[in-house]
């Protein structure tokens, strides 16, 4: 017998969905993801095959995997099909550093469309100008009330990660955010 | 809403910052070893001065990093802020 | 009959707006504003003064008027708005205020939202120096944000007749608006500029639209500005001049009738005298002459009239006279304008007493202030770093140097066509007059505040000198328009009374906002469910199906009891605990903040941080944790629990889990950065359910095959990893309510099928769902502290009767030296002990204070301590409660009082731990 995974925002699906084509927005739900610290990720990154973030507030991708900087030794690394706690301590070996598996910590919602940085402007002062946050951008930062890691990626997309428990907040909040683009 | 520059993640308002009070007011070294008076002053005394103040704040809503600011007191203006372990550096207010 | 022109203004007169002013209905047109449209019908009088009933009238045309409060009653009551500034809408209703308005009594239904918005240069103002700077800035490929309060873009040019100037500035706003990365916003008053180029800007996005504003547009915006750059190009106000019986209804700014002739189309009266002190009063006069209003009279209080004006003036039939106007008459509108012994009739008495350039933002911006003697008015004294100043806010007043500055004040090359035109000309300087003497008590200075003459020299003769004092003596400057006519003038008047120059006195500071900015504005969409994040676990859409009632813990909604048909609180939670001692019930303990802390270090830095050895813990097994302030204090308490060598879990209190991972590095970054320790919160990765009872045991077995559950095989303080319900799950036999127990942790994704598991495992059993009030009964019958409930900053362990919770081996860890402070060592500190009421039915309230005689003292009356906790307990089949008493467990088996009400509840003390004190029950 296996439970049933389940998420919070599951129950916003419809309401979310419903701000397209202002605001298309999705939850990506249940995707593993790492808290990785280590001063040196190198090794990690070849493990991976993606290179970590060397500049704050960006993120990398590559080989089916995500590593957002989150501190100047902290990653969140979204890993592929296979890739888990243990393999990743694995390849941290012996050096310096911590692996948590955090992957329920945090849930996704990707949005996208020509209103993404308006809605998003009602609750975030970090400037999301295309000049001032281009794509590879990620900051953590407050959207209205509560804490994310807003990942600007290209084309008017944007990746917000957010604690599950606030979650349901987010999302209410972005649907009334995204009210006027209606 | 004043902008705090976190050495790591660069301007950002001062929502996303908590407060830590006065910067390099290390724990005693072996605190055992102090006075009843000497250890009420580690804990409970700190400057208040009027003008340039070291002070450490931490990138709360961000990169969670502890750093070190030296702020005006009179203006909030800040003149330097440098990271944790660093020596304060010269600032004329 | 109608003031309103056949032609001229900005008003459509092909389209008729109905509206209620006074319970009268009248009519005006779009691009009216309510003062427009009223003064269109000869209405001058809207409403009576605050202290002394005096009818007052529309001094000016905008933000700057001092009289013209109305209340707005429809499509929503709103108070104290200037009918001057409401655009007027068809179905308007509104009365005149005698300053003071009404709320609404119910909430408003409009949305109002906040935006921010980030910029190379902010230009606040839209006339011809503003417009030169945001087309200067928007050519150079800046970001550019211009604000303007009004309608539409031109400031002072909308109020005079100059079809070239207007069309210059047609082409610059085409041109912005046609320029990438350039936001104009019309209708936005900046309000407030803060520190690093923050600026608060108010926009009005569909106030005017009336009943016809669509609900889902925010009605108005709070724009959260962040600029490199700010111009202010905020222009300057016209002010008038002090004499007797300036009050009355018909006596207006000189430019203000200018504005309603040529942007409403609107005659101010008949009739109209006038009373200058500049020239730019003669301009006023001409154009009202040629509008077709007799102007028999101007009064220049100037030794020498402008002769090219004056002759311009004589040749329409405008008679000019050196002197002043010294008084009105008139009941509720002017009639006369008295000059000496001479009564002139009019129906209008137009003032100009010269210009005060607009330096409120500039002074919030910590600019300083210059008096110039020339103008009688202060301007910026100085240049800021990234705050210009351009336009009629310098002083400035020429049309050609009022574009060239705006262009300066972006320091760029552009050029902009500079617009050609003579509506603007001056021949000869102003003088400066403050008042004309006469009767002091009718001389007014702030109408809004029915503040005259004699009140400021009572402030002076009092001794007063500082203007700040005056102005709170006087409350002149302190109503709705912040008295952007009246603090020169009082300020002038002052100056004159003591006999000092104004150069030497500093003018009062300007505070945000600018303009009133309405509480429904300011908060913006933070109101109903997004006025606080409401924080739940996975497990809570089954706590909502399940007829929970929740409880507000911190930003979380935990379950607080589960009431059955017909329960009450007190119903629900004696089932709940008697479920919990004599069967098997389940709790949604997710909300436990829960910290991973790894590294070679990470024992060693867990001893600095409890009171107890956390090192020598064993891989597998669980220790209680207090932590404590260096005051020595405790701050919060958990479990800590060894995952393997180099690896702990350690848990907080729901309320604390940030702060505890804050205070951790906190210690980690700035005193050990040593020490290889990293923690990572994982509060919202694991689902936390305590499964409590006698028969928690079976319930688990049935849950976790593989997972030997008996007593030997898994004891009390351990931990094993299992599966439960097929999902990878970390159970730890723990016990925060002394019976048999065990918490299982599964991520949070499988939370809730992990808990519907439970609960079908546990039906054969009765297992029962209980809430935070429960949690709380079990634990204080055992007389376990909750954090923030028993402490309170104050209270150390010994305090609490845990001194065995502090190790005496460990050479320091953090609060251990403040243990052996003189203060900590008093044997009258307050400890915590159990109170039992003699009358076993009594409930003492929480927080009741608690003294040692049976009848009370007189005052001052010694307090003995206070109730922390208070509950009734099935367990225990009577009430008890948990205390902070000084000297508390010297006290046990005393006998003290509680007052409640009128009584003293006489109450007997005893140990803390109330129930099963041996501890047998929490082994099964
Ligand atoms: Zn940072």
């Amino acid at each position: 017998m296996t439970a049933d995974l389940t998420s919070l925002l599951a129950a916003w699906t419809d309401r979310l969905a419903a701000l397209a084509p202002a605001l298309t927005a999705a939850e990506r739900p249940f995707r593993t993801q790492l808290t990785v610290r280590t001063a040196d990720p190198s090794a990690l990154g070849e493990t991976l095959g993606v290179g970590f973030p060397a500049v704050p507030c960006t993120f990398t991708s590559g080989a089916g995997a995500e590593v957002l900087w989150l501190g100047p030794d902290e990653f969140l690394v979204v890993a592929p099909e296979g890739v888990n706690e243990e393999v990743v301590r694995g390849a941290l070996g012996s050096s310096r550093g911590s692996v948590v598996d955090t992957s329920a910590q945090r849930t996704a919602v990707d949005l996208e469309g020509p209103h993404v940085r308006d809605v998003l402007a009602h609750g975030c002062a970090v400037d999301l100008h295309p000049a001032a946050a281009p794509a590879g951008t990620c900051v953590q930062t407050l959207l209205a009330r509560t804490g994310v890691i807003l990942q600007v990626r290209d084309g008017d997309r944007v990746t917000l990660l957010v604690r599950s428990s606030f979650a349901g907040y987010l999302a209410a909040w972005l649907c009334d955010a995204a009210t006027e683009y209606l | 809403m004043q902008l705090i520059p976190c050495p790591w993640c660069g301007p950002r308002e001062e929502a996303e910052f908590r407060y830590g009070g006065q910067a390099h007011v290390a724990y005693p070294e072996d605190p055992s070893a102090l006075s009843d008076e000497e250890w009420a002053r580690y804990v409970f005394f700190r400057e208040n001065p009027s003008g340039p103040f070291a002070e450490r704040w931490s990138h709360s809503a961000g990169c969670r990093r502890w750093f070190n600011a030296v702020r005006d007191t009179r203006t909030h203006e800040l003149l330097a802020v440098y990271r944790a372990g660093e020596p304060a550096p010269e600032v004329t207010a | 009959m109608t003031f309103r022109r056949p032609t001229g203004g900005a008003v459509d007169r092909d389209t008729v707006l109905r509206f209620t002013f006074n319970g009268q209905e009248l009519t005006g047109h779009p691009g009216d504003t309510l003062a427009s449209a009223l003064l269109a019908h000869g209405v001058h009088e809207i409403g009576g003064s605050v202290k002394l009933g005096r009818p007052r009238g529309i001094v000016a045309a905008g933000s700057e008027d001092p009289t013209s409060l109305v209340q707005v009653e429809t499509p929503f009551p709103e108070p104290m708005l200037l009918a001057t500034t409401v655009e007027l809408f068809d179905g308007l209703v509104a009365r005149g205020l005698a300053g003071q308005g009404k709320l609404a009594a119910e909430p408003d239904p409009a949305r109002y939202d906040a935006k921010h918005v980030h910029c190379d240069v902010l230009v606040v103002g839209a006339g011809p120096a503003g417009l030169a700077a945001a087309l200067t800035a928007a050519r150079s490929g800046a970001r550019v944000v211009l604000v303007d309060e009004q309608n539409q873009a031109g400031g002072a040019v909308l109020g005079v007749d100059d079809p070239s100037t207007a069309r210059w500035v047609a082409e610059v706003v085409a041109e912005l608006e046609n320029t990438s990365d350039v936001l104009v916003l019309q209708r936005t008053t900046a309000f407030g500029l803060y520190q690093d180029g923050f600026v608060l800007a108010l926009q009005k996005r569909t106030d005017h639209l009336g009943f016809a504003a669509p609900a889902s547009r925010a009605r108005q915006r709070v724009w959260r500005i962040r600029t490199k750059r700010t111009v202010l190009a905020t222009g300057a106000h016209e002010r008038p001049v002090v004499f007797p019986d300036n009050d009355r209804p018909g006596v207006m700014l000189a430019s203000a009738a200018r504005t309603f002739l040529h942007r409403y189309g609107v005659l101010p009266g008949s009739r109209a005298v006038v009373f200058a002190t500049n020239d730019s009063a003669y301009l006023a006069a001409l154009d009202l002459a040629q509008s077709g209003v007799d102007v028999p009279l101007l009064l220049d209080a100037r030794p020498e009239p402008p002769a090219g004006l004056a002759a311009e003036c004589a040749a329409r039939g405008i008679e000019v006279r050196v002197g002043q106007v010294t008084g009105t008459e008139g009941d509720r509108r002017v009639t006369a304008a008295r000059v000496g012994d001479e009564l002139v009739p009019c129906d209008t008495l137009l003032v100009s007493g010269g210009w005060n350039p607009v330096v409120s933002l500039f002074s919030q911006a910590r600019g300083t202030l210059r008096y110039d003697g020339g103008l009688g008015a202060f301007v910026p004294g100085e240049e800021l770093p990234t705050v210009r100043v351009a336009g009629a806010a310098t002083g400035e007043f020429d049309l050609a140097a009022c574009v060239r500055q705006g262009q300066e004040s972006v320091g760029s090359a552009n050029e902009v066509a500079v617009p050609a035109s003579d509506a603007w000309r001056t021949e000869e300087p102003g003088l400066v007059l403050w008042r004309v003497p006469g009767d002091d008590n009718a001389s007014f200075v702030d109408l809004q505040r029915d503040a005259t003459v004699t009140d400021v020299l009572r402030a002076t003769g009092a001794g007063l000198r500082s203007l700040e004092h005056i102005k709170r003596y006087t409350t002149i400057g302190t109503a709705h328009d912040q008295g952007k006519t009246s603090g020169m003038i009082a300020a002038g008047i002052v100056a004159e009374a003591l006999g000092v120059d104004l150069a030497d006195q500093r003018p009062t500071t300007f505070r945000p906002p600018y303009t009133p900015v309405s509480f429904a504005a300011l908060a913006g969409r933070d109101r109903g469910e997004l006025h606080d994040p409401v924080r739940v676990t996975p497990i809570h859409p089954w706590h909502v199906a399940h007829g929970a009632l929740f409880e507000d813990v911190g930003q979380w909604k935990r379950p607080w009891y589960y009431p059955k048909p017909g329960e009450d609180r007190h119903a629900a939670v004696l089932r709940e605990c008697r479920a919990a001692r004599e069967g098997v019930a389940l709790m949604d303990g997710s909300t436990l903040g829960k910290i991973d802390v790894q590294g070679s270090d990470a024992g060693k830095f867990l001893d600095l941080l409890y009171t107890n050895m956390m090192s020598t813990l064993k891989v597998g097994r669980i220790r209680y944790g207090v932590m404590c302030g260096v005051d020595g204090m405790v701050i919060d308490d958990g479990t800590v629990i060894r995952i393997g060598e180099e690896r702990w879990l350690v848990t907080t209190t729901t309320g604390n889990a940030a702060k505890v991972l804050d205070w951790m590095e906190e210690w980690l970054q700035t005193e050990w950065p040593h020490l290889d320790v990293h923690c990572t919160s994982v509060t919202d990765h694991w689902a936390t359910i305590p499964l409590v009872g006698p028969r928690s045991r079976d319930v688990l077995a049935a849950v976790a095959p593989e997972l030997d559950v008996s007593a030997a095989a898994f004891e009390f303080m351990t931990w094993r990893d299992t599966t439960i319900a097929g999902v990878p799950a970390r159970v730890c036999r723990i016990s925060f309510s002394g019976e048999l127990a065990y918490e299982i942790n599964v991520t949070a994704w499988h939370g809730l099928a992990v808990w519907e598991a439970l609960i079908a495992a546990g039906e054969p059993y009765g297992i029962t769902p209980y809430g935070t009030e429960t949690m709380h009964v079990l634990r204080a019958e055992k007389g376990y502290p909750i954090i923030g409930q028993e402490t309170d900053a104050t209270v150390t362990p010994q305090d609490l009767g845990m001194s065995w919770v502090v190790s005496k081996k460990k050479p320091d860890f953090i609060g251990k030296r403040s243990f052996a402070r003189p203060e900590n060592l008093r044997p009258d500190r307050k400890q915590l002990v159990g109170l039992l009421p003699v009358d076993p039915e009594v409930l003492l309230p929480e927080g009741s204070q608690i003294v040692g005689t049976r009848e009370l003292p007189p005052p001052p009356v010694p307090m003995l301590g206070h109730v922390t906790s208070s509950y009734p307990s099935a367990a225990l089949g009577r009430t008890f409660a948990l205390a902070l008493v000084r000297s508390g467990r010297d006290r046990v088996g005393d006998t003290l009082y509680v007052p409640v009400g009128d009584d003293l509840v006489p109450v007997t003390v005893t140990e803390s731990v109330l129930y099963d004190r041996e501890g047998a029950r929490r082994d099964g």
